[in-house]
């Protein structure tokens, strides 16, 4: 963070600031915490437990949790663990949440940052096409892409990347604009560096708080998105799996085994909940006067 | 005021235009026609089915015919229900989709607009806190989390009410609420914030001081510039909704056009998609427009950009 050195005001660096705000905010420490123990749960659970992924065990079909040897959260209606399931569609939906929230990220930082930072009518009609892009409905444009092109998971990541980038592109556009009159910026041109370099060196790493708060709640929205899609089956393809696509089979089998539905579904709304929080949270805590 | 509303309906057409094109361009350089069929067609067969449906005509031309047809309402053939064009399918569906949404609309209105204004009247009290903190969780349920578990509660465990289906006022319970409940979320935060700002004005407070009677106050002078943000919220609203409603038929089995929708996408019937994807599109855009024409016509400084 150069520019809070160079201003001058007392040394308590951003983060600092953030710590304290987040320190008085129990519940986003609690969802940011319980987002950690999710994380872990869906990176390990699937190492370490006794049942592949999409391993049959023909004994214990539709278990109840619990019932059956070690199927914590029972067995699906073809005697599936749901237990490594449930985790392992987590590790799908959290990729591809991540994934897509990169790619939203690349083109919204880049496209918001030139915008701002030229002004003028290069910002109008960068933003003008912004604006454009905004009335589209794209979730029906995913669904053609889905249809069209197949279900590869690399085309989910860029077609859901695709269509989340417009907010942070607006938001890195006003965070832009306010940071190119500031005095760094111009020290910056006049010691001979290039457009490029000014936006790569001084106005991008400067971003950084808008675009963490950003990226935060940007995450639950591609993971709503990209379940959506496996719910409707247009998105993840047997035998891999996704919170969405196991929602979806658990509302299938719900009436003879509720629990194929339940588990699934209260990971994927705790996680996007907790992410939702922690995003409010941050914003709250980076920037004082979105509120 | 007319050079706004004309300002306003040109902005939409390029809108429109990228809409229908892109819609077009990425049917056509999808690998593989709709004629692809497992089973190989005769030559002479494959041809004059292309040829039945333009598709040995140059693309440009296609695109030219396709804009044509739209310009005149046209969307179609569908290429997988033999016999039906796409409008015939909009217009079996639509009533029903546009029954689903309007309900689901209302009830979030009214809803959200009610928790809203109480949790600003009770703001920080307790009440505020359950409002807030039930809607931050309706907001982050997804419409598809919802749907099951409220069938699996209403519908398998209690029985009160069907789990699918369209017929009769009961069938239309569940779908409502399970399509609603994000946008009752939303709604309920928005109006919130803008009635806590409202309420802290100086004409309300005048309006408290000549002795008016709570009700009057809040219902008479603070609701109708509180409603503002959740006007312009209506448009992504209804685009949410829309979306919404295509997993919601889906699940509760309801013959709207969404459920079209699904299955057109299911059996790679592109027509069926593209047609559905341009309709709903157009309608979004649509209503947009209207919302920022409704929000001119009520705040006289939107027009003056």
């Amino acid at each position: 963070m150069n520019a809070a050195d160079l201003s001058g005001a007392p040394a308590r660096s951003p983060w600092q600031d953030v710590r304290q705000a987040l320190r008085r905010r129990p519940a986003v420490m609690a969802s940011a915490a319980l987002l950690l123990v999710v994380v872990l749960l869906c990176l390990l659970v699937p190492l370490f437990a006794p049942y592949a992924y999409d391993q049959l065990d023909l004994q214990s079909i539709a278990a109840p949790p619990g019932a059956a040897g070690m199927h914590l959260f029972g067995t699906d209606s073809v005697g599936r663990d749901l237990f490594v399931r449930t985790f392992h569609g987590g590790r799908m939906s959290l990729l591809v949440g991540f994934a897509g929230t990169l790619v939203s990220l690349a083109i919204g930082v880049a496209w918001g940052a030139v915008a701002g930072y030229f002004g003028g009518r290069v910002d109008q009609s960068m933003m003008r096409v912004v604006d454009i892009l905004y009335a589209l409905p794209f979730m029906f444009l995913v669904i053609l892409l889905m249809v069209l092109f197949g279900r590869h998971l690399l085309l989910m990541f860029l077609a859901i990347g695709l269509i989340n980038w417009l907010d942070m592109a607006r938001v890195v556009r006003g965070q832009a604009l306010a940071l190119k009159r500031r005095e760094f910026v111009d020290a910056a041109r006049l010691a001979g560096l290039r457009d490029a370099e000014i936006i790569r060196r001084h106005i991008v790493p400067n971003l950084i708080g808008a675009v963490v708060v950003c990226a935060t709640l940007t995450i639950p929205q591609v993971i709503l998105v990209e379940s959506f899609l496996s719910f409707l089956g247009l998105g993840v393809q047997e035998p891999a799996t996704s919170w969405g696509a196991l929602v979806n089979e658990g509302a299938a089998d719900m009436e003879a085994a509720p629990w194929t539905l339940i588990f699934p579904a209260g990971f994927l709304a705790l996680t996007l909940l907790c992410f939702n929080l922690v995003g409010d949270g941050l914003r709250d805590a980076l920037d004082p006067k979105s509120r | 005021m007319w050079s706004f509303v004309l300002k306003r309906l040109l902005s939409a057409i390029p809108t429109l235009f990228l809409l229908v094109a892109l819609t077009f361009f990425l049917m056509r350089v999808a690998p593989g026609g709709p004629f692809d069929a497992e089973r190989a067609l005769p030559p002479e067969v494959q041809a004059q089915v292309e040829a039945a449906y333009h598709l040995d005509e140059p693309v440009w031309r296609q695109f030219g015919r396709y804009l044509g047809g739209l310009m005149q309402g046209d969307l179609g053939p569908s290429y997988q229900y033999a016999g039906y064009t796409v409008n015939e399918l909009v217009a079996q569906g639509f009533p029903v989709s546009l029954q689903l949404g309007m309900a689901a609309l209302l009830l979030a209105l009214l809803l959200g607009g009610g928790a809203g204004i109480l949790a600003a009247l009770k703001y920080n009290g307790p009440a505020d806190h359950g409002i807030m903190a039930l809607a931050m969780t309706g907001l982050a349920l997804p419409n598809f989390v919802v749907a099951p578990l409220l069938v699996l509660a209403f519908a398998v465990t209690l029985a009160w009410l069907p789990a699918g289906g369209w017929d009769g006022p009961a069938s239309l319970v569940l779908p409502v609420l399970a399509l609603a409940l994000p946008q009752v979320a939303a709604i309920a935060r928005l109006m919130r914030g803008s009635m806590i700002e409202v309420l802290g004005q100086g004409y309300v407070r005048a309006a408290r001081a000549k002795g008016l009677p709570e009700y009057r106050v809040v219902l008479v002078h603070a609701l109708k510039p509180a409603l503002m943000p959740v006007l312009s919220y209506l448009g992504p609203a209804t685009a949410q909704l829309i979306t919404g409603s295509v997993v919601i038929e889906q699940i509760f089995s309801i013959p709207g056009l969404g459920r079209h929708f699904v299955q057109g996408a299911l059996n790679r019937d592109y027509t069926v998609v593209m047609g559905v994807v341009v309709f709903y599109g157009a309608l979004i855009i649509l209503f947009n427009l209207i919302v920022d024409l409704l929000y001119g016509v009520l705040d006289p400084r939107v027009r003056q950009r």
